[in-house]
C-alpha cells in the first residue's frame, strides 16, 4: 500500500493532484492510519479496481437510447416532457404551469440571441393565438445572426479564446477571424461532427478552405509564453498540456490532465493513455495563416490571374523556353560545393533561445525580440578550411515561414564573424568568451557572396567589421522576404589546427538603428567547406534541390513554377520581360488580418512519457492513440488530430453526444442534468435524469449533430416553458431545482448584462464579427499588465458593440465583464460560476457604457413612449424586462421621476451633466423635451437598468 | 467547513432583514435546507447564488494565531543575498566561476551556468536581541528585527516571473488555480460589511503574473482579490456618475430596492434578497471606501512614520492602506511592488528599492504593533524566487553586475499572527546556491500560513472537475519551527 495508490478517506483529493516537484514524504502515522480506514470502508481502489469500476461507470458504456416513458400527463409536449414527468410523477409533483408569453419570448429571445425581445416582436407575440406562434417565434431567432454570436460566446468559453498571448508579456495576438468562423458555424448550424472535425484538423482535410483552416485556431488559443528567458520547448510542452486538458473537457467531460503525472486515481485513465493522447495533439508547427477581406482576396486573385497569364503568354511567345531551361537545369544540377552543415555543440543569444533542430539548423523562440546576437560553439578536426555558407531557412512556426523571426518575417544581418582557437589550448565557455567577443584569432574574410541582395543590403556588408551597422538582407517585399536565402563567406587564407579548431561563430542582427522593421534570423544553419577559393553560392536552395531530384513530368505545377523561377532570374536575356511580372506583385494588398493555426509537421514528433509529469525526464515513447477506456481507434485511423477528431464523433464513442448536450442543457437550465458539466467520469455527480440525458444524446446524434434541432427540442418542450416562479413547497422540496418541476430563473451571463443595457437604449450596434473593440477602460487596470498596450477606446461604430468583441487581455481580462464571472481563459471553461456581487452592483449603476445606455433609454422613452409619463415609464420598463409595470412598480418609479424632476428644477443643478455623456455637443432632443426631462428619465433609466429583473431569465 | 456554522451565519443575517419575512413568505426550513446543502459542498451548481453567505464569517478548523494577512509581494525577486543572506565566502570566490558540481545541470534564463560568483557589495551585520544579519540596505528593518522571522531556506519550483509568482501566490504553476487570498476568504470570509475581503495594492510596474496573482480561480468569484486604484476612488466605477448627487443615488437606490422586493414577493427566488444585499453594500461601500483611502486623515506622526504623502502614490502610502484596510476588517491584504528584477546593477537597484519599502515595511510592523494587532496580523514579505550567487552581464542586453533568477533558495520574512519573532530560520551553503538546513517550500509556507489562520491545510478544498483541489496541492507540512 502506497500514499499513491490510497488517498486518506478524510481527504480523498489528495492523491489526485499533479506531483510536478515529486517531494516524497513517509506518511505521518495518523494518515496511514486513515488510509487503513479509507481501504477496509472499500473507497480506495487499486487500479485494477479502478479499471473495473471504469468499465461499467455509466459514462463509459455505450449509448442506447432509451424507452420514451408512457404518461398520460396533458402537459406533454415531446419526448424531454414525458422523462422529466415520469420522474416528477415518482416524486409525488408536477410540472408548474406554463410561463406567460412575454416571459416567454424574452425567455427565448435571450437564450437564443442573448438579446431581449424588440417591443414590436413582444407586440406581435403577444397578440397572436395561433397555435404555431411560439414555434415561429424559435425560427425566427434561430435564423438571427445573433443567434450565431450567442451560442459562439459560450463554445468560445471552452475554446479559451483571447486576443493576447497570457503570461507575462501577455503580447496582442491576432485569432478573431477564428472567432467569427465559430460565430458563422453555429449561423449555418454546421453539424457538430464536421465542427469538430474542423476545429480539430480541418488542415488535414483534403484541399481544406479557408475556414477549415481558420477553425484549427481551436488549439491554438493555449496561451504562449514569451517571458525573456524561458526555455522554449518547455513552454510549447505546455501548450500542449493545454491542448490535451481543452479537448478532454470540451468532448470527452473527462479530467484527462489528471493524468500527466501518474495514473488518475478515479478514472480508469493511465498515464501512458495520457501520453497517447497528447501524441496525437504534438505533431504540428504553428504557421499564422493571412486573411485578407473579401476585397485584397479579390485583388490577389487578379493579381495572380494576371501573373498566370503573363507566364502563358511568355511561354508561348518563347518556345524554346522548355529547353533553355532543361539546358539550365542540367547546368546547375550539381549542387555548388561541398558543405558540411555545422552541428552545434553549444549556442546562445539572448533573450531569444534557439533549439537544434534535426537538420542542424537552429530555431528561434522564448521572447521574440526582433534583433540579436546568435553565438555558435563548433569544433572541427578539419583544416584548411575556407569559407563558410549560412542559409536563412523557412520554418512554419516562424511569421509567414520566416526566414526572420518577428512581425514580416525578414531579416538583417549586420556582420558574420568567426574566432578560432587551436582546440588543445581552448578552454570550456567562460565569462569572458559568453559576453564579449574577442578580437584575436578572428578569421578574416575577404569576399561575402548572397543569391540575393537587396538595392543597399550587398553581402559584402557583412564582413566590413561593423557588427552593428548596414548589412545584408534579401528582399522588403512581400512575397520575396519570406524565401529561403543564402550567403557564403570566403576566408582570406585557408585555416584551421592541427589538433581540432573551436570556433567560436557569431551573427549579429543587432543594429543599432535600422530603417527595417525586423533584424533577427529566425532559423538558420551554417555549414562550411574546405573546397579551394574561389567559392560560390548555390543559386537553388535546399528545397529547389529536391525538386530538381524529381523528374520534369512528376512535378506539381507549383513546383514546376518555383524553379522557372530561379531559371528565369538567372537567365540575363529574360530580365527585361519578366520585369512586368515583377512589377504585378508591388501592389500585393497586405492581408487585413492573420490568425493562429496548425499545420502538421513534416514528420511526426515522437512522444514520450515524461518521468512524474517533468519535461525534462522523458522515457520511452509512447505511439498515439486514445485512452483504452474508451472504443479504439478504427483499424486504419490516422494517428493524428484528423483521427482523433473522427474518433471525437463516431457514433460509438459514448461520451461526446452525452456532454455536449449535458452542456446545452446547462445553458438553458442553469445546471446540467450532471452539474459537473465538465467531468462525467467516476467521481462525477449522478445525472439527474439519466434516461434523458441519453435520449437526448442519440437523438442529437439522430438528427446529424444539428444545434438547431437540439434546440427546437428543448425550447419546445413543456419542462422549458414552465414558469420559474418559486413555489414555496418547491423551494422546499428541491431549491436547486433538480427535478425540473420550474423553469429556471437565472442572471444572465457577463456579456448579456451589458446587451441588453445596449439594446434596451437603442445604442446597440448589431454588427456581427471583425477585429474586437475597445469599450472604456478605466484608468489605472492596464498599468496591472506587466505587457500594457494603448487602449484606444474605440469609437464610430465600433463603441457601442455586443460585449463578446470586446478585446480580451489576458493579464487584465475587462473588469466589467469579469466582474460577472466572465471566464478569464486562461484554460478552458466549461462552466461559468454565477455569482453576485457588490462589485456588480457598482457595475451596472456607473459604469461609463451602463451610463449612457441610461442617457438613451430616457431620451427613447421620451421620444417613442407617449405623451403622459406612465405612457413613458411603460415603454421604458419594456425595453428592459419586456413585461408592463404593476401599479405598485409604476408608483415607485413615477416617484422617482418627480424628485428628480424636482431636484432639477432647483437652482444651480446642472441637468445637462446628467442627461448628455458630451454637455457641449448633445443629441437631438426628442419634441418638446427639456434638459431636465432628459436628465430625471435618466435617473428611471438607470434604475430600469438596475433592476435585478433586467439581467435576469425569468 | 461547519454546515451548522453556515447555517447559523445566514440565519443571524437574515432574521434581521424584515423585508425576508415580510415580503418573501419563506420559511426558514427552505433556507436552512439551502444551507446544509451548500455546506456540503454536494450541489456545485450553487455556489456563488449569493455572495453573502459565501463571505459570511466563518470559524476554521482550530482556533487560529492571526486572523487576518498583509502580504507585500515584492515582485521581479529581490536579491536575498544584497540583503539578508550573509555569504563572507563569497568573497574569496568573486569573479571565479561556480563549480559546476554546485550548479549540478541547472539552467538559468539568461546566464550560461559557468558564470562567475559575485560576492555582496553592501555590509553585513547582527541586529536586535536576536542578532539577524541583515544588510546595509535595510537599516530600518534591522531596527525592528526582534519582531521579525526571517526564513533563508526558501524554495521554489519555478525559475521565470509569470510561473514563478503565480506559484508563489496559487501553489501551481498553471494559471487558473485560486490564490491564497482567495483561499483563506474562501475559508473565513469577511469582517467587512462594506469593503471587499480581499485587496490587493499595486505600487510599482505591471505583474508578470497579471490578475491571475490574485484570482479566484474555480472558486466563486466573490473570492478574487480587488485592485484598488490610486486616488480618492479606488474600487472600479465606485463614483457616481457625474451630476449625480447624494439625495438621487439614495433616491434610486430607494426605489431599485422597493422593485426587487416587490419582484421578490412575486417569484420568490432567493437570489433576489441577495442582489438587494449587494446594492445595499455597494452604496456602503461608495463611501467607506473613499473615507478608507483619504491617509491625509492621518496624524503627522503616522505619515511620517510609514513615509507616506497623501496624493502621491507609493509602496509606503500602500502600506499604510493596508494597516486601514485590516483595521476594517478586511481580511487579506496584498500588496505587489514589481520592482526588483535586478539583471544588471543589482546593488543599484537594490539600494534604490530598499530605499522606497524600508521604512514602510519597519512601520507598519511598528504601527500594528502599537494598536495590539500585531499579535494577530500576519505580515509576510517576500519575491517568487531568488537570485543567483553568479553574475549577470551580457553585452548585448546592456547588463553588467546584475544577478539571475535563482530557485533554489531564497529569503522571505514574516511578522506577527503566531510566528515566532526574532527568529532565523534556514541556512544556505557557502555561495547562497543551495539550501543546506530547514528547507522550506513554497507549499510548506502556504501550510504554514493556513494553520496559522487556523486552517488543516490538508481539509480547506474546494470540488472541482471531481476532484478535491487545495491551496498545497498534495504537499506542504507546516513549519513547526516557525510557530510563536
Amino acid at each position: 500500500m502506497t500514499s499513491e495508490r490510497n488517498p486518506p478517506a478524510t481527504e480523498p483529493q489528495t492523491g489526485n493532484a499533479l506531483n510536478r516537484s515529486g517531494r516524497g514524504r513517509l506518511l505521518p502515522p495518523v494518515i496511514a492510519l486513515l488510509i487503513a480506514l479509507f481501504v477496509s470502508r472499500g473507497q480506495g481502489a487499486s487500479p485494477t479496481e479502478i479499471q473495473k469500476r471504469g468499465a461499467t461507470h455509466w459514462a463509459f458504456r455505450p449509448m442506447r437510447s432509451p424507452a420514451i416513458p408512457g404518461s398520460t400527463d396533458a402537459r406533454i409536449r415531446n419526448p424531454i416532457d414525458s422523462f422529466v414527468a415520469a420522474r416528477l410523477l415518482k416524486e409525488g409533483l408536477a410540472f408548474s404551469p406554463d410561463a406567460d408569453s412575454t416571459t416567454l419570448l424574452r425567455r427565448i429571445s435571450l437564450d437564443l440571441t442573448g438579446l431581449p425581445p424588440a417591443l414590436d416582436a413582444l407586440d406581435a407575440f403577444v397578440s397572436d393565438n395561433s397555435s404555431d406562434a411560439y414555434d415561429r417565434a424559435v425560427e425566427r431567432l434561430l435564423r438571427s445572426p445573433h443567434y450565431g454570436e450567442k451560442w459562439a460566446r459560450h463554445w468560445l468559453d471552452t475554446a479559451r479564446y483571447a486576443d493576447s498571448n497570457g503570461f507575462e508579456k501577455d503580447r496582442t495576438r491576432s485569432v478573431w477571424p477564428y472567432r467569427d468562423y465559430v460565430i458563422r458555424s453555429f449561423n449555418a448550424d454546421l453539424p457538430f461532427d464536421q465542427f469538430t472535425i474542423e476545429q480539430l484538423a480541418g488542415d488535414l482535410l483534403d484541399e481544406p478552405t479557408r475556414d477549415q483552416r481558420i477553425a484549427t485556431g481551436f488549439l491554438r488559443n493555449s496561451m504562449v509564453n514569451m517571458e525573456g528567458g524561458i526555455e522554449p520547448e518547455k513552454f510549447r510542452v505546455e501548450t500542449i498540456i493545454d491542448r490535451v486538458d481543452a479537448v478532454g473537457r470540451t468532448w470527452l467531460g473527462l479530467t484527462i490532465a489528471c493524468a500527466q503525472c501518474h495514473d488518475h486515481k478515479y478514472d480508469p485513465i493511465r498515464m501512458t493513455d495520457y501520453y497517447g493522447f497528447y501524441g496525437l495533439l504534438n505533431q504540428d508547427d504553428e504557421p499564422k495563416l493571412e486573411v485578407p477581406n473579401a476585397a485584397q482576396q479579390r485583388r490577389r486573385e487578379e493579381i495572380v490571374a494576371s501573373a498566370n497569364n503573363f507566364e502563358t503568354d511568355w511561354a508561348r511567345s518563347t518556345p524554346d523556353w522548355s529547353a533553355l531551361e532543361a539546358q539550365w537545369e542540367a547546368r546547375v544540377a550539381e549542387p555548388v560545393g561541398h558543405w558540411e552543415a555545422l552541428d552545434a555543440k553549444e549556442w546562445h543569444s539572448q533573450p531569444l533561445k534557439f533549439e537544434k533542430q534535426e537538420d542542424l539548423s537552429l530555431l528561434g523562440g522564448g521572447d521574440i525580440y526582433n534583433n540579436s546576437v546568435l553565438r555558435i560553439w563548433v569544433e572541427t578536426p578539419l583544416t584548411h578550411i575556407t569559407g563558410f555558407r549560412l542559409e536563412a531557412l523557412n520554418n512554419a512556426n516562424l511569421p509567414f515561414n520566416g526566414p526572420g523571426v518577428d512581425a514580416d518575417g525578414g531579416f538583417q544581418l549586420c556582420e558574420f564573424t568567426v574566432e578560432a582557437t587551436p582546440l588543445a589550448t581552448s578552454k570550456s565557455t567562460t565569462l569572458t568568451a559568453t559576453n564579449t567577443a574577442s578580437s584575436t584569432n578572428l578569421v578574416h574574410f575577404h569576399k561575402a557572396i548572397a543569391d540575393v541582395e537587396a538595392p543597399g543590403w550587398p553581402a559584402m556588408a557583412t564582413i566590413d567589421g561593423n557588427t552593428t551597422q548596414g548589412g545584408w538582407a534579401s528582399a522588403f517585399t512581400f512575397g520575396r522576404r519570406n524565401e529561403e536565402r543564402r550567403i557564403v563567406f570566403e576566408a582570406e587564407k585557408p585555416f584551421g589546427f592541427e589538433g581540432g579548431t573551436r570556433m567560436l561563430i557569431s551573427l549579429h542582427c543587432k543594429p543599432k538603428e535600422s530603417p527595417l522593421p525586423n533584424f533577427m534570423l529566425g532559423c538558420v544553419r551554417v555549414s562550411m567547406t574546405t573546397d579551394p577559393a574561389p567559392l560560390a553560392v548555390d543559386p537553388l536552395s535546399s528545397k529547389q534541390r529536391r525538386i530538381l531530384q524529381i523528374p520534369q513530368a512528376q512535378r506539381t505545377a507549383d513546383q514546376r513554377r518555383e524553379l522557372l523561377h530561379v531559371f528565369r532570374t538567372h537567365e540575363q536575356a529574360f530580365a527585361t520581360t519578366w520585369q512586368a511580372w515583377d512589377d504585378l506583385w508591388k501592389d500585393w494588398p497586405k492581408a487585413e488580418a492573420t490568425t493562429l493555426a496548425l499545420r502538421a509537421r513534416p514528420r511526426p514528433r515522437v512522444t514520450r512519457l515524461f518521468k512524474r509529469g517533468d519535461w525534462q525526464r522523458p522515457l520511452e515513447a509512447v505511439s498515439p492513440d486514445v485512452p483504452a477506456i474508451l472504443p479504439r481507434l478504427p483499424a486504419h485511423a490516422p494517428l493524428n488530430r484528423l483521427g482523433l477528431a473522427r474518433w471525437l464523433v463516431d457514433l460509438r464513442n459514448p461520451l461526446t453526444a452525452r456532454v455536449l448536450v449535458n452542456r446545452v442543457w446547462q445553458q438553458y437550465f442553469g445546471q446540467g442534468l450532471v452539474p459537473t458539466v465538465e467531468d462525467l467520469g467516476t467521481r462525477s455527480e449522478t445525472p439527474s435524469h439519466p434516461e434523458l440525458l441519453d435520449w437526448l444524446a442519440t437523438e442529437f446524434m439522430r438528427r446529424g449533430w444539428s444545434f438547431k434541432e437540439l434546440h427546437r427540442l428543448i425550447v419546445g418542450s413543456t419542462t422549458y416553458r414552465q414558469s420559474s416562479r418559486a413555489r414555496a413547497e418547491l423551494l422546499g422540496r428541491d431549491p436547486y431545482n433538480r427535478l425540473l418541476a420550474r423553469g429556471a430563473r437565472t442572471r444572465v451571463d457577463a456579456e448579456s448584462v451589458q446587451d441588453i443595457a445596449l439594446s434596451a437604449s437603442g445604442l446597440l450596434n448589431p454588427k456581427v464579427g471583425g477585429p474586437s473593440v475597445f469599450p472604456p477602460l478605466p484608468d489605472g487596470v492596464m498599468q496591472l499588465s506587466y505587457g500594457p498596450i494603448p487602449w484606444n477606446t474605440s469609437e464610430g461604430e465600433d463603441r457601442y458593440r455586443r460585449a463578446m468583441y470586446t478585446f480580451w487581455k489576458r493579464s487584465v481580462p475587462y473588469p466589467a465583464l469579469t466582474t460577472f464571472d466572465a471566464p478569464s481563459a486562461e484554460q478552458s471553461c466549461v462552466r461559468r460560476v454565477r455569482s453576485n456581487t457588490p462589485l456588480q452592483a457598482l457595475v451596472t449603476l456607473n459604469e461609463p457604457t451602463f451610463q449612457q445606455a441610461a442617457r438613451w433609454l430616457g431620451w427613447r422613452a421620451l421620444r417613442d413612449g407617449g405623451s403622459t409619463d406612465e405612457a413613458r415609464l411603460d415603454h421604458a420598463f419594456r425595453l428592459c424586462v419586456s413585461r408592463q409595470p404593476d401599479e405598485l412598480e409604476r408608483a415607485a418609479l413615477l416617484r422617482l421621476l418627480a424628485s428628480s424632476r424636482a431636484e432639477f428644477e432647483q437652482a444651480g443643478r446642472d441637468a445637462a451633466t446628467v442627461a448628455f455623456s458630451d454637455p457641449k455637443n448633445p443629441p437631438p432632443m426628442p419634441p418638446s423635451a427639456t434638459v431636465r426631462d432628459l436628465a430625471a428619465w435618466t435617473t428611471v433609466s438607470r434604475a430600469l437598468l438596475n433592476l435585478d429583473e433586467t439581467i435576469t431569465k425569468e | 467547513m461547519s454546515m451548522l456554522h453556515d447555517y447559523l451565519a445566514e440565519h443571524s443575517r437574515y432574521q434581521t432583514r424584515r423585508w425576508f419575512f415580510r415580503d418573501c413568505g419563506l420559511g426558514l426550513g427552505s433556507l436552512a435546507l439551502g444551507a446544509l446543502l451548500r455546506g456540503s459542498g454536494r450541489a456545485e451548481a450553487a455556489e456563488g447564488a449569493s455572495s453573502r453567505p459565501l463571505l459570511a464569517p466563518k470559524a476554521p478548523h482550530h482556533p487560529p494565531k492571526a486572523k487576518r494577512v498583509i502580504y507585500l509581494f515584492q515582485a521581479g525577486a529581490p536579491s536575498q543575498l544584497d540583503l539578508f543572506d550573509y555569504k563572507p565566502e563569497l568573497a574569496k570566490w568573486n569573479g571565479k566561476p561556480v563549480p559546476p558540481e554546485v550548479v549540478k545541470g541547472q539552467q538559468y534564463a539568461f546566464i550560461k551556468p559557468d558564470a562567475a560568483l559575485y560576492a555582496s557589495e553592501f555590509r553585513f551585520a547582527k541586529h536586535g536581541q536576536s542578532g539577524a544579519e541583515i544588510s546595509d540596505a535595510m537599516p530600518a528593518l534591522a531596527r525592528v528585527a526582534d519582531d521579525v522571522a526571517f526564513v533563508r531556506s526558501m524554495t521554489t519550483d519555478a525559475f521565470n516571473h509569470a510561473p514563478g509568482q503565480i506559484f508563489m501566490n496559487t501553489g501551481s504553476q498553471q494559471f487558473g488555480r485560486p490564490s491564497m487570498g482567495a483561499w483563506v476568504t474562501y475559508g473565513l470570509g469577511s469582517e467587512s460589511q462594506d469593503l471587499p475581503a480581499f485587496v490587493v495594492l499595486n505600487s510599482a510596474g505591471g505583474l508578470s503574473g497579471g490578475s491571475g496573482n490574485f484570482g479566484s480561480g474555480f472558486l466563486p468569484t466573490v473570492y478574487q482579490g480587488v485592485p484598488f486604484r490610486k486616488g480618492s476612488d479606488p474600487v472600479l466605477y465606485l463614483a457616481n456618475p457625474a451630476g449625480v448627487s447624494a439625495t438621487m443615488q439614495r433616491r434610486t437606490l430607494d426605489a431599485i430596492k422597493e422593485l426587487n422586493e416587490r419582484r421578490l414577493a412575486v417569484v420568490g427566488d432567493p437570489e433576489i434578497a441577495t442582489r438587494i444585499h449587494s446594492f445595499e453594500m455597494a452604496y456602503r461601500m461608495q463611501f467607506s471606501a473613499p473615507e478608507l483611502v483619504d491617509i491625509a486623515s492621518e496624524p503627522k506622526h503616522i505619515l511620517e512614520l510609514y513615509g507616506a504623502e497623501p496624493g502621491k502614490p507609493s509602496y509606503a502610502n500602500n502600506c499604510l492602506l493596508a494597516r486601514r484596510l485590516v483595521e476594517r476588517g478586511v481580511r487579506f491584504v496584498q500588496l505587489f511592488h514589481e520592482a526588483w528584477d535586478h539583471h544588471s546593477d543589482v546593488k543599484g537597484g537594490v539600494k534604490a528599492q530598499s530605499a522606497a519599502t524600508d521604512r514602510a515595511n519597519a512601520a507598519l510592523i511598528r504601527d500594528l504593533k502599537d494598536r495590539g494587532m500585531l499579535d494577530d496580523t500576519l505580515v509576510i514579505w517576500g519575491g517568487e524566487f531568488g537570485r543567483t550567487p553568479m553574475v549577470e552581464a551580457s553585452v548585448e542586453l546592456g547588463r553588467s553586475l546584475g544577478r539571475d533568477h535563482h530557485p533554489q533558495a531564497f529569503t522571505i520574512w514574516m511578522a506577527g499572527g503566531g510566528v515566532k519573532p526574532g527568529l532565523t530560520l534556514g541556512e544556505t551553503d557557502d555561495f547562497g546556491f543551495h539550501v543546506v538546513k530547514d528547507r522550506v517550500h513554497v507549499h510548506d509556507l502556504h501550510a504554514t500560513l493556513l494553520h496559522l489562520l487556523g486552517f488543516d491545510h490538508t481539509k480547506l478544498t474546494h470540488r472541482f472537475q471531481g476532484r478535491d483541489f487545495r491551496l498545497t496541492d498534495v504537499h506542504g507540512e507546516v513549519v513547526q519551527d516557525l510557530l510563536a
